[in-house]
């Protein structure tokens, strides 16, 4: 549970700060100071379990079914991690309330640190490789927004994006290597795929997985060669930069080879791969680092560089190895951090960070300068420091690997030294000379609490040189044990070893570094240098700004060919896959020329006969036709109606032919809007060529979907009738469980009652969706006048003024008859409602029919005469439709039975004698109220706006040429 | 009667098609009613063809469902019907916006250049 606690609480926290005023600098430092050294407390409380050698472990199930679960797990590695993410993490948060100016939005910046530290504690505490590979793309998100935090400067959206595109795509790598390394194990749980290291070595799919492992670490600790975007990350503020890029992000990738170090190293491709790129980074990272003129670059390829070193260590795979990797990892964090710090402090108080400006801080800033000075010389390794031990261990291990024939290692550690020296003393020299006097702020010392950080890691670095034994010792030791058990070889952490080789590789570095240092100020003019010399032609970013380059308009190539905004290109090729895929997968229907089994009947015939020629008929006049193709298709609607009434579907029937009713009058309200078309009067008017040839090309694949269409439908038809599926059960079921003898209606309110709630609520959410379209509804400037036929004298409504039609209503004698019909057609409703369950009806079809008569009282008595007289909110017959529904189904759930689960309640009434009230009755209102509101308001809204654009000021009203409209 | 009524899809199905393909948003519409009935009766036919025989089980005692329509696919139809019916309205309301929008009732929005 404490492990959870360590992790959740920063998120927490994250949220807490982000909530807090632009202003609350202070606020925002306790609660993140507090949170931190909280974790801190129980990590270190933890110790007295994980330093015993046990493995703190909190699971918690979260999907057992496929064998993941959130684990949590603490040995004595990431103990030490989890003690460096926080340790560093409480001082630069007290480092950052100083840091951070009054007008920056600091709840930003706590909140995403906070984010930041709590990833990386996820990553090094989790104990299944996939959740560590979600806390890993975390750390680089938060990263990005962190390196990003000012985003108003291009360099820092730039840095911030390089990072996260290198980082992340690096993430992704390490995804897919984590998971050839479970499909190897069987198993994502650290613990087990730590045991199996032979397994894993031996296996065919070692070398991608390895690769892919080593990019995502290798990306995080910014290696060769992706080492390029932590210089460009260090536009962040320097907070950032001391934390995440020095002692505790970029460490998350050396972190991962020490974390999988004992089921992955061993074998020459391990050694090679991380030897080879530690190398590469090791040197250039040095050699470069001497040439910059920005301290946080310095300090930014000095940081790539010791990774590199980490990464060598880590790479030459002995025991004594990880134990210096361990140990290095460590003391970079301390040295590193501490100079980070000491450079935003000059930062923060010359306003600079341009070293050929900056000289003799000594004076301005003594406390400060000595501090940095022997931060630097922990980094250049100068014995008594706790770079030296490190450093020490590191040229012992090369010599090592070279044995007596092989130096090149020892020369590569020995040069390594050599630049580390010169960029240590490039460093200090800021703080020597003669102070000039066009800093842009006159510098003096920080306050003492900026200062203190960096007090406490330089005494770190003294006390770990002087005693490491005593002071680190024990941690380490806890460390190491915890990768290598039973492995973990003899090493001493002494300063002093004796005079032996290492040593004098030691003091070959020192005063080979100085000299070297002293010959490129003096020679070379390593001051007004512009480039780095022999590696400046070497650019990483400019490589990556290519890649991006290729990959965008690789992109933009592939969407001109494979992509088209325009429809109906893809219509047909939808349609084309429709018709060829089936024939792909399913072998050729052989069984057609079988006899039907049916009787043959000519009036079904005929049916079909006239359904066919006003499908056909509707789909040749649907261009220059309108209103005939839409009568022609509510032909088609209603033969399809009778069909299902022919066919033993009565419920299918009703609903058809009402929704057939209102599927005319709302098209019929659309046409208005459409351009007019006429077809044209002369016939000179050439097809051109192509339209001719694509017209053939839709003729024939309509040919062709209709001809499938007919083949499968017969097809299917023969086969006989279907056995063995669920219809039975329902059929059977209908009368003597869901208390209806009609079973399609008992289908639906009450077995499949969920569905319907689900259909009804996109019945809601469309009419909704119709309604808030139209009230942004922009006719064409064209359709606005009143149409031609609205103009005619024949039209009783044409000198009707809105008032006039309020009184008297639109057609007059119609509209008295149909007002006496509305109480008969409601009733109508009625009867088809209350007799739903046990014969056709229901609520589907009674909604339509209230639905049309409501409609009709529009058409015949006028949309203002209708509103003054009727209040209908159909809003709200949805609103209580749906809740009616819902209602029905949360009773059930209350009486403790599922969801929906209907029930008959039986009462005798005088009169009626004995009533069956099934619960899904009061379900089917639901449905009732929200078909109603549904139907009613898609039409009324869009009946609507002709009286809206009738409102319209006469100038717009009545143009001279009224286009004409010959489809309405 | 199978043979009929599988004719009868297809022509609808094969105009709707038809429909579908061409550049004006009406006929799409008019298409995409066609094609719903011929779908929504394929639907229904996969119960098969039966006369007479409504799934209305007023009988007493036990019943036989050899004597009944398949309910199943009338019941997923007719919820369909009323589905198609609000995503034709969507669609109305979107061409005739398109038209207010765009200044034509093309379906890419713009006339193409022929």
């Amino acid at each position: 549970m404490l492990l959870l606690i360590l992790i959740a609480t920063p998120f927490i926290a994250s949220i807490i700060a982000a909530l807090m005023p632009a202003n609350a600098r202070n606020r925002e430092a306790w609660l993140a100071g507090g949170v931190t050294l909280s974790g801190l407390l129980i990590t270190s409380y933890l110790y007295t379990q994980v330093g015993a050698g046990e493995i703190v472990r909190n699971e918690f199930a979260w999907l057992p079914d496929y064998g993941l679960s959130i684990m949590l797990r603490m040995d004595g590695l990431a103990w030490l991690f989890a003690m460096l993410v926080q340790g560093i993490g409480l001082l630069v948060v007290i480092y950052a309330r100083y840091y951070m100016s009054p007008a920056d939005p600091v709840p930003r910046f706590f909140s995403f640190l906070l984010a930041f530290m709590a990833s990386m504690l996820g990553v090094v505490l989790s104990g299944n490789l996939i959740q560590l590979v979600v806390f890993w793309e975390l750390t680089s998100l938060t990263s990005f927004l962190l390196i990003g935090y000012w985003h108003h400067r291009a360099d820092a959206r730039r840095g911030a994006r390089m990072a996260f595109t290198v980082t992340a795509s690096g993430g992704l790598c390490l995804l897919v290597g984590v998971l050839l390394l479970g499909h190897i194990v069987g198993s994502y749980s650290l613990d087990v795929v730590l045991a199996s290291g032979d397994l894993i070595r031996e296996h065919s799919l070692y070398r991608p997985m390895l690769l892919l492992v080593a990019l995502g670490a290798l990306t995080k600790s910014a290696q060769f060669p992706f080492h390029f975007w932590l210089p460009h990350a260090m536009a962040a503020p320097t907070p950032v930069s001391a934390f995440l890029h020095s002692a505790t992000m970029v460490k998350a990738g050396v972190f991962l080879l020490m974390r999988l170090w004992p089921s992955l190293s061993g074998t020459p491709e391990w050694t090679w791969l991380i030897t080879g790129a530690g190398l590469c980074t090791m040197l250039i990272g040095a050699f470069v680092a001497i040439f910059q003129h920005d301290l946080k670059g310095l300090l930014a390829y000095s940081t790539i560089s010791h990774l590199g070193l980490i990464t060598v260590l880590l790479g030459i795979g002995s025991p004594l190895a990880l134990v210096a990797a361990i140990f290095h990892t460590l003391n970079h964090a301390t040295f590193k951090a501490s100079l980070f710090m000491a450079a935003g402090i000059i930062d923060h108080e010359t306003g600079t960070r341009d070293m050929r400006h900056l000289r003799g801080l000594y004076a301005a800033l003594p406390y400060t300068a000595t501090l940095a000075i022997v931060a630097s010389a922990a980094m250049a390794g100068v014995p008594l420091l706790n770079g030296f031990i490190s450093k020490e261990m590191f040229f012992a291990e090369a010599l090592a690997v070279g044995s007596a024939h092989n130096w090149g290692m020892s020369i590569a550690a020995v040069l390594m030294g050599i630049f580390g020296v010169a960029y240590s003393l490039r460093f200090i020299y800021v703080f020597f000379g003669k102070q000039p006097d066009d800093l842009p702020k006159q510098p003096h010392e920080p306050p003492r609490w900026m200062r203190f950080p960096v007090e406490f890691l330089v005494l770190c670095c003294l006390v770990v040189g002087i005693i490491p034994g005593l002071s680190i010792g024990p941690f380490l030791n806890v460390a190491v044990t915890s990768v290598l058990g039973d492995a973990t070889p003899y090493y001493s952490l002494a300063v002093w070893h004796g005079f032996n080789l290492p040593l004098t590789m030691s003091i070959v570095a020192l005063i080979g570094g100085v000299a070297f240092y002293i010959w490129l100020r003096l020679r070379y003019g390593l001051i007004q240098s512009t480039h780095v010399p022999l590696l400046g032609r070497f650019n990483g970013k400019q490589a990556y700004e290519n890649t991006m380059l290729r990959l965008s308009s690789s992109a933009s190539l592939l969407e001109k060919l494979l992509g088209t905004r325009r429809l109906q290109p893809q219509l047909l090729l939808m349609v084309v896959m429709l018709l060829a895929v089936p024939m792909l997968i399913v072998r050729p229907v052989s069984l057609l020329i079988l006899p039907a089994n049916g009787e043959f009947s000519w009036l079904f015939a005929g049916l079909w006969l006239i359904g066919a020629i006003c499908a056909v008929a509707a789909a040749w006049q649907a261009k220059y036709h309108r209103l005939a193709a839409l009568s022609l298709v509510g032909g088609v609607g209603i033969i399809t109606s009778m069909a299902f009434l022919w066919l033993s579907a009565p419920d299918l029937a009703l609903t058809q032919l009402m929704v057939e009713t209102i599927t005319t009058v709302l098209i019929l309200l659309g046409l208005r809007w459409l351009p007019p078309r006429i077809v044209p009067k002369e016939l000179s008017i050439i097809t051109s060529k192509r339209a001719i040839l694509r017209r053939s090309r839709d003729m024939v694949i309509a040919a062709c979907a209709g001809l499938a269409m007919a083949l499968v439908s017969y097809a299917a038809l023969l086969r006989g009738p279907s056995t063995g599926g669920i219809s039975d059960f329902f059929l059977t079921r209908a009368l003597s469980e869901g208390g209806g003898s009609n079973v399609v209606n008992v289908l639906l309110v009450d077995f499949r009652s969920f569905d319907t709630l689900g259909e009804i609520a996109v019945l809601a959410i469309v009419a909704l969706t119709v309604y808030a379209l139209l009230r942004r509804f922009r006719p064409a400037p064209e359709s606005l006048p009143i149409p031609a036929q609205q103009t005619n004298s024949v039209d009783p409504a044409a000198g009707q003024t809105p008032t006039q039609q309020v009184e008297t209503g639109y057609l007059k004698i119609p509209s008295v008859y149909l007002r006496l019909l509305l109480p008969i057609m409601g009733v109508i409703a009625a009867y088809f409602f209350i007799r739903g369950h046990n014969l056709p009806g229901g609520g589907f079809v009674a909604g339509l029919i209230f639905a049309v008569a409501i409609i009709v009282q529009y058409m015949l008595a006028g949309t203002q005469w209708v509103e003054t007289h009727l209040r209908l909110q159909p809003h709200r017959w949805i609103a209580f439709g749906l809740l009616i529904a819902c209602a029905t189904g949360l009773g059930a759930w209350l009486l403790g039975y599922p969801f929906l689960t209907s029930h008959t309640a039986h009462y005798t009434l005088p009169l009626l004698g004995e009533v069956h009230l099934p619960s899904a009755f009061i379900f089917d209102l639901g449905v009732f109220g929200v078909v109603v509101g549904s139907s009613i308001l898609i039409l009324v809204a869009l009946a609507h706006q002709s009286v809206r654009s009738h409102r319209l000021p006469a100038t717009t009203m009545a143009p001279p040429s009224a286009p004409k409209q010959e489809t309405n | 009667m199978e043979a009929v009524i599988a004719i009868a899809m297809g022509i609808m199905f094969g105009s709707g098609v038809w429909l579908l393909l061409r550049p004006r948003t009406f006929q799409v519409i008019i298409g995409l009613l066609l094609i719903s009935y011929a779908v929504n009766l394929f639907i229904f036919i996969m119960g098969r063809l039966t006369i007479n025989q409504p799934p209305l089980t007023l009988a007493e005692g036990t019943i036989d469902p050899a004597l009944y329509a398949d309910p199943m696919p009338q019941a997923l139809v007719l919820t369909a019907i009323v589905i198609g019916f609000a995503t034709t309205a969507l669609y109305l309301v979107v061409m005739i916006g398109a038209r207010g929008l765009t200044g034509t009732d093309h379906v890419d929005g713009k006339e193409t250049s022929r």
